[in-house]
């Protein structure tokens, strides 16, 4: 196989839309119903549809073995609704790994899917695959069309127009390839993120053991607040589970945003780490002018919240995938940095 | 579709193929065609950029192994942000053994390039420039490695940071040589690194020339080994315009080359003029800190040969007038903290015999200029000169440039 062959074939497969999907296509996955674990396990499937992880996608009703789930606290996405599925080939299981991520097996995948609007309103913009490989995971980013009936590989990534459930006007960004490695990506290796039992109900887990799809209920599972009901949790439990699920893929050590010291993930507890007085080193503009991180007693002073408050690229945080600030966000960390004793 | 499933399989088993030009050219769709080009990158592909502006808005990355990015010229080729709507830099890098060659970029709304664990990197022919001149809304890095090993940053131009134009942080093995860094904060920062070579700059109109820093509460601390030889670090008198809160914020308008704690630094054969405030400033960090191991002073650092002006004719001091009238019109070029830690046993401090210094004699580290007593500085004469064998970029990133 000549290299310019291979060039133009990665080329023509990186652009979305730009040839007409192949009726043989369908043809590929093993059958109605069934994940194509092909797919799965090599290659950049040019649609989303070639894996067959949906009954039907538009409705995204999953096939067999793809079972949908939610996170306590979720990542904020601009407001976006996410629908979550993990795929577990026939005869796989996860095992549990006490209160962090579930170690889920090579030939299975994790999928998400970004959505505005509800009912029949719904349109669904980007489907994210994580596919576990013999040689680690792979992440892929598929855009949906205008029509909804089908998701391209978009391996550049996109910007789309959407209206957020509050009603801002903004430029959604659908990250490209390697921007999903800088919130994945632990010492060059890329991981997911979501699926850790600290973060999964005891009722999902469960059922997942039922379903013969994980060993056991791990211990520590379930400890991380349902957002909705963040009210009854207590200000430290409500921040620290936002941080940790919205922050801490990048501030914690050996990823992204290692290089700030920062590590905000749910079980640090020194507090310089966490940033209680702690100086900023690479801020920049983002400082807003402020001196350290966390101010106990006093958000306003604080660049932690500052950032988070902001929308504008160079301050913003996180960088990627916000295009409007959470306020839900805010007002949990600024009411537990206000609780902070001085 | 045959090709189509063989092109997939080539890329995702990533096998070694000859390596590939990639030509890629400004116009419509530049941010896909760009990022793209990127992404697809295969080890030893050269992606090209040809002459023009590619208007972008958003971060590009690359994080493929051993790939050239080369453009037709720091003035031709010009990655334009102005309109860059996200991401914290204009290019990331986050894989090793790269080159980035020939080409501009312009105003991005963070960092200018930012290359992170990305060892055996030559960033040579960059320009990275925010055209509105010094602001505090300009990111803060324009050329920007971090937690690598092996840098060599080699006729580059850096201007309207408004933290450091060329900032070097958690790295080791750094060579930092005939650039340009103008109107920027901080010129060229060394930063919690060692084994680094800062020479043949040219460092003027920053608010601090050469900054050699050392921070606590950092993964990688201990920043040492450090010369800077040879540069030309003439007129950094443009007012600090660091947003407040960053390190840099505190540097004084008018600093040539500044050393804050670290150890095993040479400072020689440098052109220091007209850097009012010091020309030399060697001092610990000034900041209460809690970190046990972290080490706030100056350790073995010489202030060799450097030809030297008056010094300190306008230094942005507290108490400027009097210590200025106290010295004569100006304060003498070399100025140190005089701190010292209290089990030392090193030479915190050695300086020529033609050079002539002042001390604020300190007595306690993070308590600021309180309990200064300044008077004239007395320090040992340089020792033997400094070997930097096993320091700076490696020969094979050197070969590259050929």
């Amino acid at each position: 196989m000549k290299r310019a062959a291979i060039l133009l074939g990665a080329g023509v497969l990186a652009l979305t839309g730009s040839i007409a999907a192949h009726p043989g296509q369908r043809a590929a996955a093993a059958g109605p119903g069934a994940v194509n674990d092909a797919a799965v396990m090599e290659g950049m499937p040019r649609t989303l549809a070639e894996f067959g992880f949906f009954a039907d996608a538009a409705a995204q009703a999953p096939a067999a073995r793809v079972i949908p789930y939610r996170l306590n606290t979720p990542l904020y996405s601009d407001g976006a609704d996410k629908l979550r599925f993990i795929y577990l080939p026939e005869g796989a299981s996860a095992t549990a790994a006490g209160e962090d991520l579930l170690e889920i097996p090579v030939g299975a995948a994790l999928i998400k899917t970004f959505a505005f609007g509800e009912g029949e309103a719904r349109r669904l913009i980007e489907t994210r695959v994580l596919l576990h490989r013999a040689d680690g995971w792979v992440a892929l980013p598929y855009l949906w069309n205008a029509e909804q009936t089908e998701a391209r590989l978009a391996v550049a990534g996109a910007r789309l127009d959407v209206t957020t459930p509050r009603g801002e006007a903004i430029s959604y960004r659908v990250p490209n390839k390697n921007q999903c490695k800088e919130c994945h990506g632990l010492a060059g290796d890329v991981i997911p993120i979501g699926p850790k039992a600290r973060n999964l109900s005891h009722e999902w887990l469960r059922d997942m053991v039922a379903r013969g799809m994980l060993d056991r209920v791990p211990g520590g599972a379930d400890v991380l607040p349902v957002w909705e009901t963040r009210s009854e949790a207590s200000a430290a439990d409500a921040a620290r589970a936002y941080l940790d699920v919205n922050c801490a893929h990048c501030h914690r050590p050996s990823a992204t945003a290692s290089n700030s010291g920062l590590d905000l993930r749910w079980e640090q507890s020194d507090p310089a780490a966490i940033g209680i007085m702690k100086r900023p080193v690479a801020a920049g503009r983002g400082s807003g002018g402020l001196l350290f991180d966390i101010v106990p007693g006093k958000p306003e002073e604080s660049i932690l919240a500052h950032r988070m408050a902001s929308s504008e690229p160079g301050v913003a945080m996180p960088e990627l995938g916000k295009a409007t600030v959470d306020p839900e966000g805010v007002e949990a960390v600024e009411r537990w940095i206000a609780s902070l004793e001085p | 579709m045959i090709r189509l499933s063989i092109a997939a399989l080539a890329l995702a088993t990533a096998a070694p193929v000859l390596a590939e030009t990639i030509a890629v050219d400004p116009g419509e769709g530049a941010q896909e065609r760009l990022q793209e080009a990127l992404i697809l990158a295969q080890p030893g592909d050269e992606i090209v950029l040809g002459a023009g502006r590619f208007q972008l808005t958003d971060g590009l990355s690359l994080d493929a192994d051993n790939v050239t990015v080369r453009g037709a010229g720091m003035e031709a080729t010009v990655l334009d942000f102005t309109d860059q709507q996200g991401s914290g830099e204009g290019l990331l890098v986050t894989s090793d053994g790269v080159t980035l060659r020939d080409f501009a970029v312009e105003n991005p709304k963070g960092d200018g390039i930012k290359s992170k664990g990305a060892d055996n990197i030559v960033y040579h022919a960059i320009r990275v420039t925010w055209t509105g001149g010094p602001k505090p809304t300009n990111g803060a890095y324009g050329i920007y490695p971090v937690e690598s090993t092996n840098i060599l940053i080699d006729g580059t131009e850096v201007s309207g940071a408004s933290d450091a134009g060329i900032y070097v942080g958690q790295s080791s093995k750094i060579t930092v040589r005939n650039s340009v860094a103008t109107d920027n904060v901080a010129g060229i920062e060394i930063e919690n690194s060692r084994d680094a070579i800062v020479e043949r700059n040219f460092v003027s109109r920053n608010t601090g020339g050469i900054l050699v820093f050392d921070l606590p509460n950092l993964p990688v601390m201990g920043g040492g080994n450090v010369i800077v030889r040879d540069n030309l670090v003439a007129a950094n008198t443009t007012p600090n315009f660091a947003p407040e809160g960053n390190i840099v914020a505190t540097v004084p308008r008018g600093t040539g080359v500044m050393v804050m704690a670290n150890e095993n630094v040479w400072v020689g054969q440098n052109l220091l003029y007209d850097n009012p405030t010091a020309p030399v400033m060697v001092i610990a960090y000034p900041l209460p800190f809690e970190d046990p191991n972290y080490n706030p002073y100056p350790r073995e650092v010489t202030i060799a040969w450097n030809a030297v002006d008056a010094g300190g004719t306008e230094p942005q001091l507290e108490g400027a007038e009097q210590l200025t009238a106290a010295f004569g019109g100006a304060l003498p070029p070399v100025m140190w903290d005089g701190l010292i830690d209290g089990d030392a046993e090193y030479t915190p401090l050695r300086v020529d015999a033609d050079l002539r210094g002042w001390s604020l004699n300190l007595t306690e580290q993070g308590k600021g200029m309180a309990g200064a007593q300044p008077g004239p500085l007395e320090a040992a004469a340089p020792g033997q000169p400094i070997s930097t064998e096993g320091w700076g970029a490696s020969a094979e990133l050197e070969a590259r440039l050929r």
